[in-house]
């Protein structure tokens, strides 16, 4: 699915990735741990293009193809999907609007038809009912106004209603509480499927009790430098990041 | 959410101004130039009574003592007010004529403009759809109304301001420069002079207009200057909806339209005027070309409880100088205003209104929506005023203003001033720029650059766009996706 092999990206001329390799086969969530400043961000920008972010070595391709060549639009109509850290308000676009636009550009850009209205509201409540969201909320005006939690969870309702392939999730857990961040890992589990490939980023091993990972990998110093099963992040949990930050 | 869908395609379809074309059409014109002969040639062509001769003479006059204004933000080149042509037709005898005797040059204009002159084609549509009855207005005259008789059957009447001088005198006489008068400012007083044509409603006691009425401006000839005055009277407790479209050829030298609106509306009547204004804005890269838009607009909202809504998009122009206003007199009489401006490219834009509250417990409402891209420059300027009667007087201003790029400008100029104690005015003004962070966002969920900016430049001027009639609506968003084109990157 996801092979990135010894990437190098920089921001404003420092390089923040340097070296980093990853392979994640489809049907399996990988989580990247890391301390602050390591570039975990950077990698879900990176990977999903971003202005700004510029690659200065290696490589990344998504079954087989260059991702680095693709436009943003590109990337997400072949299935990359990026729950972001902070979503962003879109003032005057409803909720449903934004995600059926978006949906029709995905399909209109993969050859598919475009979905209908009555199918697409369906999709909608059906999607809403398993993320608990209340239906009137999707006709406001994406985010605005939003909690934390609630624009959280309208990631993952995005994500549900868009279908990727491939799914990064950066720090969804942040600003959620116990039973947002039940609601919102069931919401994931659901996509869990064998052509389906994750990168769960995250800073707490809180969110890994609930999207369990396959692997685990520590990102320090823009490198992985450990990976290994679920248990590498209860090591973290309890000895902290301080090894691996002066072994980067 | 279709309508998004479908101003992206049509984007990609589209040239950047699509209604650039010039149709070869005979016409008449007056001499070039501008003097107290070319007044009387004017009048002369429309046969018009002395009473109208005598009142564009005296406007002639009052315009020579008058100086052009430089208070507007914008910038422009001397005009040479000689250099033009007052008075072009296309060559045909005056007077009103059945479509059939219409050229069918002219009727293909219309055609290619998509806007409907045969009352069947209209009537042919979705069953249930609203019609709308329409005056095309070809450079200087009115080609053609229609639904003029459907329209006589209930007392309405919609016909060009030619015929209405012709047939309808005692109501020309009385209302004709009541609200914008003839020495107004320097615009008004040359259109009041030179005016070819326009239209003309009247609607009359306790009627709601059936249909919704439009007029269509259509520049078409070279050097040619478009003046045309609309005047549109609400009687006692009626109701009528009206919209004006323009558009005109892809010229490189500037052409001047100086119109002139005015509404009166009587007690418990309404009126609800929208504009899509699609000028040629001029070339985006030199700024050569494009039309010098200089218009007044003005309600007087006569009776109590009357209400004006004034609705406007203007995407086009080199130049817009304008301000629809309300003067709120009538006893609980309200004023709107709903703008939507975006300039792009070289073209500059200084727009807004007036609410001039004279009655108790007037109101008005005032939703402004500028957006500049490219190298252009967009102002708001606005003025909300309340005199000692207007106690009570009630208004609320909301000035947003969006920039796409670097090179742009956006200013915001209130003015507001309360000469009582018991007025509540509330002014919010907020100016942002289209962040990369949404556009990115967007992106990421599958959007293109340029989808991504139109769907949130939809979001941003929403709130102005649900106020235009259903049908023009999505041709407005339609229009504010392509005049945006190429904005971004």
């Amino acid at each position: 699915m996801l092979s990135i092999s010894n990437l190098h990206a920089a921001v404003e001329g420092k390089e923040i990735l340097k070296g980093l390799t990853l392979d994640v086969p489809a049907g399996e969530v990988h989580a990247i741990m890391g301390p602050n400043g390591a570039g975990k961000s950077t990698l879900s920008y990176v990977l999903t293009g971003r202005q700004g972010y510029e690659i200065t070595g290696g490589g990344t391709t998504l079954d087989g193809e260059d991702l680095l060549a693709l436009e943003p639009n590109e990337r997400a109509a072949r299935g990359v999907f990026l729950s972001f850290q902070y979503p962003l308000e879109i003032p005057g676009v409803p909720a449903l609007t934004f995600i059926r636009t978006a949906l029709n550009a995905q399909k209109k850009a993969r050859g598919e038809p475009e979905i209908t209205a009555p199918a697409f509201l369906k999709l909608a409540r059906e999607k809403a009912a398993l993320l608990k969201i209340d239906f009137d909320m999707l006709k406001r005006a994406l985010n605005v106004g939003f909690s934390g939690g609630e624009k959280k969870r309208m990631e993952i309702f995005q994500m549900a209603m868009l279908s990727p392939r491939f799914l990064i999730l950066d720090e969804t857990d942040s600003g959620l509480d116990i039973d947002a961040l039940r609601i919102v890992s069931e919401g994931v589990n659901a996509l869990r499927s064998p052509d389906r490939a994750m990168l769960v980023i995250t800073h707490y091993q809180r969110l890994l009790d609930y999207i369990k990972p396959d692997r685990v990998h520590v990102l320090a110093g823009g490198r992985i430098v450990a990976s290994g099963g679920p248990e590498l992040a209860l090591e973290l949990e309890r000895d902290g990041y301080d090894r691996y930050a002066r072994a980067a | 959410m279709a309508a998004v869908k479908q101003t992206v395609e049509h984007v990609a379809s589209l040239e950047k101004y699509k209604h650039g074309f010039v149709s070869d059409i005979e016409q008449d014109f007056a001499p070039k130039g501008l003097n107290a002969d070319i007044v009387r040639f004017i009048s002369a062509k429309k046969d018009e009574p002395q009473w109208m001769l005598d009142w564009r003479l005296d406007a002639f006059e009052r315009w020579l003592a008058m100086d052009e204004p430089d208070w507007a933000k914008v910038n422009f080149p001397r005009i040479d007010y000689q250099d033009s042509y007052y008075y072009a037709a296309p060559k045909e005898k005056v007077g009103p004529k059945s479509l059939d005797e219409v050229d069918p040059d002219i009727l293909e204009v219309y055609k290619k403009l998509g806007i409907p002159l045969r009352e069947q084609e209209v009537l042919a549509g979705v069953e249930g759809a609203p019609r709308y009855a329409v005056d095309a207005v070809f450079d200087s005259v009115s080609v053609v109304t229609t639904f003029k008789k459907e329209l006589a059957q209930v007392g309405v009447i919609f016909c060009s301001m030619s015929e209405a001088i012709r047939e309808h005198p005692e109501l020309v006489k009385q209302y004709l420069g009541s609200v914008v008068p003839v020495s107004d400012n320097y615009f008004a007083c040359l259109n009041a002079a030179v005016f070819s044509d326009g239209s003309f409603v009247y609607v009359p006691p306790g009627v709601r207009c059936p249909m919704e009425l439009s007029t269509y401006f259509r520049i078409n000839a070279e050097n040619s200057g478009q003046f045309e005055r609309t005047l549109i009277i609400a009687d006692k407790g009626s109701y009528v909806s009206y919209l004006e479209g323009c558009t005109a050829p892809m010229r490189d030298e500037n052409q001047l339209h100086a119109a002139v609106v005015e509404l009166v509306t009587m007690d418990d009547a309404e009126i609800k005027y929208s504009t899509v204004q699609n000028w040629y804005p001029g070339d985006p890269e030199t700024g050569k070309g494009g039309i010098y838009n200089f218009v007044t607009k003005r309600a007087d909202c006569r009776g109590d409880r009357s209400k004006v809504s004034w609705t406007q998009v203007e995407t086009g122009s080199s130049i817009t100088w304008k301000y629809p206003s309300c003067i709120l007199r009538g006893e609980g009489s309200s004023g709107e205003f709903y703008s939507i401006a975006i300039t792009n490219g070289r073209q500059q834009a200084d727009t807004g209104t007036k609410m001039i509250h004279l009655g108790a417990n007037t109101r008005s409402r005032i939703i402004s929506k500028g957006i500049s891209a490219g190298k252009s420059s967009n102002t708001y300027r606005g003025l909300v005023s309340a005199h000692p009667k207007a106690k009570g007087a009630r208004n609320f201003t909301q000035c947003d203003s969006l920039l796409i790029g670097k090179h742009c400008a956006a200013h915001t100029v209130p003015y507001i001033e309360a000469r009582n104690g018991q007025s509540k005015f509330e002014h919010e003004a907020t100016t942002t720029r289209l962040s990369e962070d949404q556009l990115f966002y967007a992106m990421q969920r599958g959007l293109s650059q340029e989808e991504a900016v139109q769907l949130l430049v939809n979001g941003f001027v929403k709130d102005v766009l649900q106020e235009l009639p259903m049908e023009f609506a999505v041709e407005a968003q339609k229009l504010v996706a392509i005049s945006l084109e190429g904005s971004v990157g």
